[in-house]
């Protein structure tokens, strides 16, 4: 999903740049509330950003025959919604870009949009729906965080196409072209992601259920407040952290 | 505890079996990058495009551009491993501090099975 340095116009990079950067900022100052409101997330969040940092390093092979990577934004779109996301997926690209000749910095703009904004969103989204349908919080973290994945690359083939229309068949054309080099090859990738995710909302099941319910991710039980087993500091099972945020967000 | 254990080793192995069967099934193929596949479909349909800019800098041979991605992603899996330890190194002491009470403490495999 990496639009190469100069691989777009300037009137798309610049763009593209402009409809990121709003929800950068906001995921920034949705970072520095989140800290500043509860330190005991600090851990969380430094897992949801390193959770990114190492899925995106990893390019694996597809059935397809070509090899990409996941992306990894959907745990923290879960856990801290999406616009946190918006900063922490910002700054694994803003590192691929400067370090690696991964991305660019002309296509910072285009390449947040998909990774850091669209996916996460998406993901999230997903996640609420299947949480909805099914009440089953690891069958919503599966869906949550395929479809942060897929999402993301195809947001970034209708970006090609958008700048790259074919000559005949147009956008539509093109998008085809696109999604065929990046969707397809994306499926397998996704799933993965998924159980990868699976495996990671276990784990803080079992060893990060205060900050869970905190969370909202986890239903605040009685027995979750039992006297013999203290909450941290700071920790209120009653706070409506999620309702907070969501009036805040939308 | 067990079929917690059962559990998660089915999940990594169908990980593991979910990128290991394309090198399997075909290990011929190139498995380029999908990102370099966009740019070549790029100089392809519009061969007068022209990148209007270069990379701030570029890792000077393969080699060291892969040292890099190893080293993003030790950060990255080295940050999650200090998260998860810390997590439950946290709630291992918190158990041992609750078992003497007189309370039932809940068991790992009991809250697993709750949330499945």
């Amino acid at each position: 999903m990496h639009i190469a340095e100069g691989f777009l116009p300037p009137a798309h990079a610049v763009g593209w740049t402009i409809a990121a950067a709003p929800f950068v900022v906001h995921g920034a100052r949705a970072v520095a509330t989140e800290v500043r409101r509860n330190p005991e997330s600090t851990l969380l969040l430094g897992a949801a950003g390193a959770f990114t940092f190492v899925l995106s390093a990893i390019k694996l092979p597809s059935v397809t025959g070509s090899s990409s990577h996941p992306t990894g934004t959907g745990a923290g779109a879960i856990l801290f919604r999406p616009p946190v996301m918006a900063l922490l997926g910002t700054v694994v690209l803003l590192f691929q870009a400067l370090l690696l000749a991964h991305g660019g910095l002309t296509t910072l703009g285009a390449n947040a949009f998909s990774m850091a904004v669209v996916g996460p969103w998406v993901g999230y989204g997903a996640y609420r729906l299947t949480r909805a349908l099914t009440g089953n919080l690891l069958a919503a973290v599966f869906a949550g965080m395929a479809l942060a994945d897929l999402a993301t690359y195809v947001t970034t083939s209708l970006q090609l196409a958008l700048a790259f229309p074919d000559a005949e068949t147009g956008f539509a054309g093109a998008a085809v072209k696109f999604l065929g080099v990046f969707a397809l090859t994306q499926v397998p990738l996704a799933i993965g992601e998924g159980l990868l995710g699976v495996l990671l909302f276990r784990a803080l099941i079992s060893n990060a259920r205060p900050e869970l319910v905190r969370l909202g991710v986890l239903p605040a039980e009685p027995d979750d407040v039992l006297p013999d087993t203290p909450a941290p500091a700071g920790t209120s099972p009653a706070a409506p952290s999620t309702d907070d945020g969501d009036g805040a967000h939308r | 505890m067990t079929r917690r254990h059962l559990v998660t080793a089915l999940l990594v192995l169908a990980v593991i079996a979910l990128f290991a069967a394309p090198l399997l099934l075909d290990g011929d193929a190139g498995y380029a990058g999908t990102d370099s596949q966009a740019t070549a479909a790029i100089e392809e349909s519009d061969p007068g495009y022209r990148p209007w800019t270069e990379p701030f800098f570029s890792p000077s041979s393969t080699e060291v551009e892969s040292g890099l991605f190893a080293l993003q992603a030790a950060l990255g899996g080295g940050v999650l491993g200090y998260v998860l330890g810390r997590l439950r190194g946290r709630r291992a002491a918190r158990d041992a501090t609750a078992t003497p009470t007189t309370a039932p403490v809940r068991t790992a495999p009991e809250e697993q099975d709750r949330h499945r």
